[in-house]
């Protein structure tokens, strides 16, 4: 299975966009949603049954028994996260590394189980969907997202191609999604912002030994910007598949459920398939 | 007064709204919180900047003491260390500077050192004292650069917060000190659903709250009606305007370029001063 990843490292340039678009015109039959800590791709991909879900175990959580405790203090005055005040662990601040439970001279401390996110899995006859909500203030998300590649793995094995919607950034979320996937497909902006994050994503793509191709989203909001993308990434041997324009049918689209695609007479839909045939011939074929 | 901007979604123009509502303030401070992508200096470029390092305790351990005992591989809960062939590795990327290795190795062969994974930089730009968390490229965790950050937040004066996306432990740990959030939303079905969830964060957090609808069209704004149902306070409506975008693709300031839109963050920041006190 060769596994096409959606990044950005600016958030909002159109990565949910570009992999509805991709999944509906490759008719590809896996594909996934990594960004757990916001997840979109469901609301757009078409309407499967209801998924099946499943409690997320991330990292463990301390708990201390009061009947057992001695009041030492020991736990809180090793504890790296600030995470215990007045004998209770705070459920937000405990990494669940454990030291308090090693430290704990009366035995008081155990860890517990703790559900950080939820798993989910759609299918029907032709496709499997992978994806996960992590729950709020969770520290699990590169885990999360490890899990919901693996997920699909499992249950797409026989897929020739997987479509993987990031998430933005460049942390663990983003690292844990770019690990064994063939190629990164980085969504940049022509904004000042944009720019300055797609070269950081590319600096983290290239760190990890992916490789990347680019397409450039409202190209026409600043045209200088698009062309000083454009030569960037021909100076470090980056494909540029192609421009998108801005095109209010997007919003159009995703307010009424759909994917661009679904609107192949619109500039943004005619651009969106003419990078597909691209990505296609030169990296999938 | 502490104002958190987030959005849970990215690009809804959380830095957009933080960056001019710091400059709409007599003095004010603008803390970048996004530090996997801080975006807030590229407009403000700041002067007369300070970089200092920040760095996270990490494990080296001395082989020559190291009885391999694998107690720290096994104590580890991040699978930061591994004994391979007759040697414990270390993976920093994954190690969440706990400690314990170090504490419970029982031949005393750990000892931590110091490892850079970001920086945090200070500098002025008019009115707006700036400070920007920056994570090094390859870096998993923003998690000690924020903390960094809010240890240089003073204590009074007019602070805004440009938070990271999303609604997980990054975004939890940049609303923590603050004493209003303001939830920037697109009319999007997408900016609803990931507003819906930094509207339960700052509700867990009892932090008190507001929405700004940004790029409003003229066309119905399923975030207006989320605000509606929810009972919401609505601070205020920034229409989809081109001549911004292109000053934003530029990285200029509307509120220091454009009278409407210094007027626009003026009423926007009285208006939460009132929601602050209130």
């Amino acid at each position: 299975m060769k596994q096409l990843l959606i990044l950005s490292g600016k958030g909002g340039t159109g990565k949910t966009t570009v992999a509805s678009a991709l999944i509906a015109l490759s008719r590809s039959r896996a594909f996934a949603d990594c960004d757990v800590d916001a997840p979109n791709l469901h609301l757009v991909v078409s309407r499967m049954s209801e998924p099946e879900k499943a409690d997320y175990h991330g990292f463990g959580k301390a708990m201390i028994d009061p009947s057992k405790c001695v009041r030492c203090g020991q736990c809180e005055e090793n504890c790296r996260f600030e995470a215990i005040r007045d004998f209770t662990v705070g459920e937000f601040e405990c990494e669940g590394c454990g030291v308090c439970v090693e430290i704990c001279p009366a035995q008081a401390i155990a860890m517990r189980d703790h559900v950080s996110g939820e798993l989910m899995l759609y299918r029907d006859d032709q496709s499997v969907f992978s994806t996960a909500q992590l729950r709020m203030g969770s520290g699990a998300s590169g885990k999360l997202v490890t899990a919901v590649k693996k997920q699909l793995a499992q249950e797409a094995c026989d897929a020739e191609l997987a479509i993987i919607d990031g998430s933005p950034g460049i942390g663990c979320p983003v690292i844990a999604s770019i690990a064994g996937v063939d190629m990164a497909l980085i969504v940049a902006e022509p904004t000042i912002s944009g720019m300055h994050d797609m070269k950081r994503m590319i600096d983290t793509a290239q760190h990890f030994g992916v490789r990347c191709a680019v397409c450039v989203n409202k190209y026409d909001v600043n045209l200088a910007n698009t062309e000083e993308i454009e030569e960037y990434c021909d100076s470090f041997q980056i494909p540029v598949v192609g421009r998108i324009p801005f095109d209010k049918t997007v919003v159009q689209a995703v307010n009424r459920c759909q994917s661009i695609a679904d609107y192949p007479d619109s500039p943004a839909g005619k651009a969106i398939l003419s990078i597909w045939k691209n990505i296609n011939i030169n990296f999938i074929g | 007064m502490r104002i958190a901007v987030l959005s849970g979604k990215g690009g809804t123009g959380k830095t957009f709204v933080s960056v001019n509502l710091a400059c709409a303030a007599e003095q004010s401070v603008y803390a970048d919180y996004d530090v996997e992508e801080p975006n807030g200096h590229l407009f403000l470029n700041p002067e007369r900047t300070v970089k200092a390092p920040v760095t996270v305790m990490v494990p080296e351990v001395d082989m020559g003491q190291c009885i391999r005992c694998r107690r720290c591989v096994d104590f580890c809960k991040y699978n930061a260390l591994a004994l391979v062939q007759d040697k414990v590795l270390v993976f920093y990327e994954v190690c969440h500077s706990c400690g314990g290795c170090a504490l419970f190795c029982p031949a005393k062969a750990i000892a931590e050192k110091e490892r850079a994974i970001g920086s945090i930089e200070e500098g002025e730009s008019g009115n707006v004292t700036v400070l920007t968390g920056c994570l090094n490229t390859g870096e998993a965790s923003g998690i000690p650069i924020i903390k960094g950050l809010m240890d240089k937040l003073p204590k009074d004066g007019d602070i805004m917060i440009d938070c990271p996306p999303g609604s997980a432990c990054v975004a939890m740990e940049s609303i923590r000190a603050a004493d209003y959030c303001v939830l920037v939303a697109e009319p999007t079905l997408f900016g609803v659903h990931n507003l819906s969830m930094v509207y339960d964060l700052a509700k867990l957090f009892k932090k008190p709250f507001g929405v700004v609808l940004n790029k409003c069209l003229p066309e119905e704004n399923p975030a207006e009606r989320f605000c509606v149902e929810h009972q919401i306070r609505v601070l205020a409506r920034i229409p989809y305007d081109e001549e911004l975008g292109r000053l934003n693709s530029k990285g200029r300031i509307a509120a220091r370029e454009d009278k409407r839109y210094r007027a626009l963050f003026e009423r926007l920041l009285e208006a939460l001063r009132k929601e602050a006190v209130s």
